[in-house]
């Protein structure tokens, strides 16, 4: 028995600590933010502060919330994140749940999935996109942010995957019953994938977020920068030439303590979300990689 | 020339299949009709941009279009290869992303057997909560909170390594060795946790009969681990690996774009960067779109050829 070995006892110990220590090391940088963030602004320039506020103060949140270009920063990400679930989610629930048909009069499955797979594997890149979206006259739209992340494959590929696993049963008894293709989609492959549906839908929104490089191209206008561009910007690269704020929330926003506070909050939404996402993801990304 | 009685034979079933056809669109128009969003938004934005492609082979100038702007045949490849900066981005590129991809095969493997070896199921989640984290966290908020932590003016690193090992302060993301290093550790530090899922299910799939029988041959655990554990996480390793091939010129743009400098260019800049300056900031459009297109093609090429490798020895199909 090897748990009882003495070697073994001792390796068992010091996997824990390194383990442990590890995964603090995860958190870490984030917690240090955090406390610099609350901490008084002499504090932080004196580089005293490390993982507890010093001279706690609510001050660098109070200049962040009075920011009027930080507050239409983060509506616009809010606005784009429901928007863009929203239509995204549409798109991969419809062509997921036909893709999964095992009708064999449905030929043209395959020709669809290379269809949609080679969007995965081959793009034009970032110019030609950018002088589409230029042509179109999408820029400054929000459909812009929205609609060329609309057709997530991999989403696709997961969501059809999952509706594979639904036992053919289920649905020869609905179509006894006389349900229809709508029917048999919003009775049983959405309830029964409700946590699959769920993980995506938590990605998809993530995904938007997070999402800062289609705001820095595709809008000119800084005033529909959603936050990750506008924290790309500002906070991170500190350029303000694009910007037009005014000199007291331009000294505010080069401010230690107000960068950490900004950084914090645009983190917030995702760190609100993990433990959901957590609970699910595992589960969805295994289910997704069982294939028949 | 066919003769007489094989077209006569071949006739019914041509007007057979014909009217199959027909029949098969009548039965599955409300399938295509499902599908039809997601075909519109693949053709719009992914397969038109794909046409743009040929301004790589022209001086495009926006105000003269894609019909009007001037035909230049490679010039624009030649160039790629014939500057030392650009020929430097290459390089740069490749040396990161086979750092990034070596290191990001190993340590997942590593900590994944670290982990299985911790039995009590509070603990092991807890780890696995915490180091799962940093994936979903953009780099955006990632550049902004390392700017702050590996500043040489009172970074908490920085200050660490003074107090504790009495180094002078090192100019993390001001040198370009030292930039290449925090590249990889802070990638390696991000992915590592969300690439142990794939692992540590394959761990969870091993017959535990196995272990019995090891431990009855008086195997020791690391002689476990090696001889039992490990086979059977094999063919998900070799999957991986091979998948990896098509990210040998993805070094990551968006943790690079947010970390760089121009101090750093010289040993930090890859191709996306420099596709994103040359255009964006240069206005380069037709330079640009040829080096994104050596790009995707020698991406394409890995992809497909990392596929069928991953078909052929990990059984692993993509739908």
């Amino acid at each position: 028995m090897y748990h009882k070995s003495a070697g073994y006892k001792t390796f068992s110990a010091l996997n824990h600590i390194f383990l442990i220590a590890l995964s603090l090391l995860c958190i870490l940088p984030l917690m240090h933010v955090l406390a610099v963030s609350f901490s008084g602004k002499a504090a932080a320039t004196a580089n005293i502060v490390n993982l507890w506020p010093v001279d706690f103060t609510l001050e660098s949140y109070q200049k962040t919330i009075d920011n009027p270009a930080f507050i239409r920063a983060l509506l616009y990400s809010v606005y784009r994140t429901v928007l863009g679930t929203a239509i995204g989610m549409a798109v991969i629930v419809f062509a997921g749940y036909a893709l999964s048909k095992r009708n064999p009069a449905f030929k043209s499955r395959n020709v669809y999935m290379w269809f949609f797979v080679f969007t995965m594997l081959f793009s034009g890149g970032l110019v030609p996109g950018y002088i589409l979206i230029t042509n179109l006259n999408l820029i400054n739209t929000i459909w812009a942010l929205v609609l060329p992340a609309a057709l997530s494959v991999y989403n696709l590929i997961l969501l059809m995957n999952f509706f594979r696993t639904i036992p053919a049963e289920l649905e020869e008894a609905a179509v006894i019953d006389g349900a229809g293709l709508f029917r048999i989609l919003f009775s049983i492959h959405l309830p029964v994938s409700l946590p699959a549906l769920a993980t995506i839908t938590l990605f998809t929104l993530v995904g938007h977020w997070n999402s800062w490089f289609d705001g820095l191209i595709y809008m000119m206008d800084t005033k529909k920068y959603p936050l990750a561009t506008f924290l790309q910007t500002v906070v991170v690269q500190q350029d303000f030439s694009k910007m037009s704020i005014n000199p007291k929330d331009m000294e505010n926003l080069s401010q230690r303590t107000v960068k950490a506070a900004q950084i914090f909050i645009g983190a917030l939404p995702i760190l609100l979300v993990y433990p959901f996402l957590q609970k699910f993801f595992v589960k969805g990304i295994v289910l997704g990689a069982v294939k028949e | 020339m066919k003769s007489g009685l094989e077209v006569a034979v071949n006739e019914p079933n041509r007007v057979k299949t014909e009217s199959k056809w027909k029949k098969g669109i009548k039965k599955t128009w409300p399938l295509h009709l499902l599908i039809l969003p997601a075909t519109i938004i693949a053709v719009v934005f992914h397969y038109f941009p794909i046409l743009g492609l040929v301004m790589a082979f022209q001086d495009y100038k926006p105000w003269l279009g894609f019909m009007n702007s001037e035909w230049v045949g490679f010039k624009h490849f030649e160039a790629l290869f014939m500057f030392d900066e650009s020929v430097q981005v290459i390089w740069n590129t490749l040396i990161i992303s086979v750092l990034k991809i070596v290191c990001g095969l190993f340590v997942p493997i590593v900590i994944s057997l670290l982990l299985n070896e911790v039995r009590k199921s509070g603990i092991k989640r807890g780890i696995q909560t915490l180091v799962y984290l940093p994936h979903f966290l953009s780099w955006v908020i990632l550049g902004g909170i390392l700017i702050d932590l590996l500043s040489v003016k009172g970074g908490l690193v920085n200050r660490m390594l003074v107090d504790w090992f009495n180094i002078q302060p090192i100019f993390f993301l001001g040198d370009g060795d030292w930039f290449r290093f925090v590249i990889v550790v802070s990638d390696i530090w991000k992915e590592f946790g969300f690439a142990m899922i794939i692992y540590l299910a394959a761990i969870a799939g091993v017959n535990p009969s196995l272990y019995e029988a090891a431990e009855v041959d008086g195997a020791s655990r690391l002689q476990q681990t090696i001889n039992v554990t490990l086979p059977t996480m094999l063919p998900i390793i070799v999957v991986v690996a091979t998948l990896q091939l098509g990210n040998i010129l993805n070094a990551g743009f968006d943790q690079i774009f947010n970390l760089y400098n121009p101090l750093v260019y010289s040993k930090g800049d890859v191709i996306d960067t420099f596709v994103y300056r040359s255009a964006m900031l240069k206005g380069d459009f037709s330079f640009a779109t040829a080096v994104g297109l050596f790009k995707s093609i020698i991406s394409f090429v890995l992809i497909v050829v990392s596929y069928r490798l991953a078909y052929r020895f990990g059984n692993y199909r993509i739908f």
